[in-house]
């Protein structure tokens, strides 16, 4: 029996190593083709630089201004994290409201609705009056992005905890709040895993839009001046930067879901 | 601590349900699903209770877990005895399916009922690798539900159940998604485990109940009531003989009747 057990864990830690191996080869892989289109189109169109800049000359400028780019990147991604906290933190706040006490959920549906009905982007301006030009108006930019997808994950999830769960708890005499904390809450994990996943991708876009309507630093706010002082090279920095925070968030969180919910199908 | 202890493996008392003129109907139907029903189940036995699909077993069983409550209107008498003993807080139910938390491990599976109580004390967790030993699955305690097969799983609702420490253990068909071998064992697993509990087992397999059964009731009619069939006097779990196949051929007689 030790033998086997022995030699499962050996060939797990094997295919965990091959897992991380095989989509960072693909990852390379895809970039490199990426670089290599872009490089090609700069050279056979013979683009200008203010147009579209090589990639040589991006991550020129991403070496030469490292210390101007990681400071505007802290910015955003602590943006883009706080928001995703406090976006979090009232879908599920909502989510529970509206499942423990039913005519709250009649009076807060269409209000929810209604406010994915106005566009986040129209009203940035508002947020900039209200919370100023600082980080404030920019984390909640990227809470109320990310609010609508993760309150209905999140409700979806505590509503359909399958009702063999809630019988077998019923019997063994669960009180309401018992049984929400200790069925329907895990039991919704996964769907609100999903939510969260769908959360972190969306939630720069909030950040970095409340940065265009308002602001003096974030990478949002970068890309503005560079634009408008024609240093493209810089823009596009930029962007490559915002979009690999935006990619590492992403791994990171897939990867924090699937450890702390292993149970997850 | 010792109090805990002797709490845990306390004697319950062995309980005995009687129902008379039994009623049953669902609120906003028409019809009521059981009527007439007359049944008893003896303390310390095992009770089977074999019907069609739909004839209402299920809905019995649920009510007498207290499920069904807001859900239905009853009337008719049942009677527990001794009487002092409320129903709905001495029953540990079992379903098809093991609902098994997979977000729990199996020892967590096993102590969830404590959870409801209060605090889960080191002897409650003791009771419960002592249970998981009874039924063969001490090496999986800390393993996710996800990576065991159907009759482990079910093993472990089996410990859970028993965790609980009732007196009246109701099954509905717990045994009926696992192969035949798989079952044949948790049949006598079962058999071995609940030994003083009173147990009203409902299944679909006349073969099951023959084995188990102390004694078998055919539910049937719409709306249906129950119907007693004398069991062959040796013990169970019992060996196919003769006279269980002459069983199997009346519980096929009467199970059939019900198509008209």
């Amino acid at each position: 029996m030790p033998d086997i057990t022995a030699f499962t864990r050996l060939s797990g830690q094997k295919t965990h190593q091959k897992a991380l191996i095989k989509p960072l080869l693909r990852m390379m892989i895809s970039i490199m083709v990426i670089l290599g289109l872009w490089q090609a189109i700069v050279v056979f169109f013979g683009m200008p630089s203010f147009i579209l800049p090589a990639p040589i000359e991006v991550f020129e400028r991403l070496l030469l201004r490292y210390d101007i780019l990681l400071k505007h990147t802290l910015v955003t991604g602590q943006e883009i994290i706080l928001g995703l906290f406090l976006g979090l933190f009232m879908g599920l706040f909502f989510a529970l409201q509206m499942l423990l006490f039913k005519p709250i959920k009649q009076w807060l549906l269409p209000i929810l609705i209604a406010s994915q009905a106005i566009p986040v982007f129209a009203l940035a301006p508002v947020l900039m009056l209200w919370l100023g030009y600082g980080i404030a108006s920019k984390i909640v930019m990227a809470a109320l992005i990310i609010f609508f997808p993760v309150t209905t994950c999140c409700y979806d999830g505590l509503r359909n905890t399958p009702s063999g769960y809630l019988d077998l708890a019923q019997t063994m005499g669960a009180t309401k709040w018992q049984m929400l904390r200790h069925i329907q809450f895990p039991a919704s994990l996964p769907t609100l895993a999903s939510g969260i996943r769908v959360a972190v991708v969306i939630a720069p876009i909030g950040a970095v839009a409340g940065e265009w309507v308002g602001s003096s630093e974030g990478l949002g706010y970068l890309m503005l001046q560079a634009n408008a002082r024609m240093m493209i090279d810089e823009m596009f920095a930029a962007l490559f930067i915002l979009s690999m925070l935006s990619i590492l968030l992403y791994f990171v969180v897939d990867k924090l879901l699937k450890k702390f919910i292993p149970w997850e199908v | 601590m010792s109090a805990s202890m002797r709490a845990l493996s306390a004697k319950i008392p062995a309980l005995q349900i009687d129902i008379s003129a039994g009623y049953l109907r669902y609120t906003g139907s028409k019809t009521a699903t059981l009527q007439g029903l007359n049944m008893s189940f003896p303390a310390g036995q095992w009770t089977c209770i074999l019907g069609r699909s739909g004839c209402g077993k299920t809905s019995l069983l649920r009510y007498l877990a207290g499920l069904l409550d807001q859900k239905t209107s009853w009337s008719g008498e049942l009677k527990t005895t001794p009487p002092q003993f409320n129903l709905k807080n001495n029953i540990a139910y079992m379903a098809q399916q093991d609902l098994l938390m997979p977000w729990l491990s199996v020892l967590d599976n096993v102590t969830l009922s404590a959870k409801f109580g209060n605090t889960i004390t080191a002897v409650q967790k003791q009771a419960a690798l002592a249970l998981l030993e009874k039924v063969g699955l001490l090496d999986s305690a800390d393993c996710l539900p996800q990576k065991l097969s159907g009759g482990m799983r079910q093993r472990v609702a089996l410990a859970r159940t028993l965790m609980q420490n009732k007196p009246v253990i109701l099954m509905d068909e717990p045994f009926s998604a696992v192969d035949a071998v798989t079952r044949y064992r948790l049949q006598d697993l079962a058999w071995e485990l609940l030994k003083d509990k009173t147990v009203v087992l409902i299944t679909h397999d006349p073969q099951e109940a023959i084995r188990l059964a102390d004694q078998i009731y055919i539910m049937q009619g719409k709306p249906s009531s129950a119907e007693s069939l004398k069991v062959p006097a040796s013990l169970t779990p019992r060996q196919f003989d003769p006279e269980c196949a002459q069983l199997q051929q009346s519980i096929m007689a009467f199970l059939e009747q019900d198509d008209a």
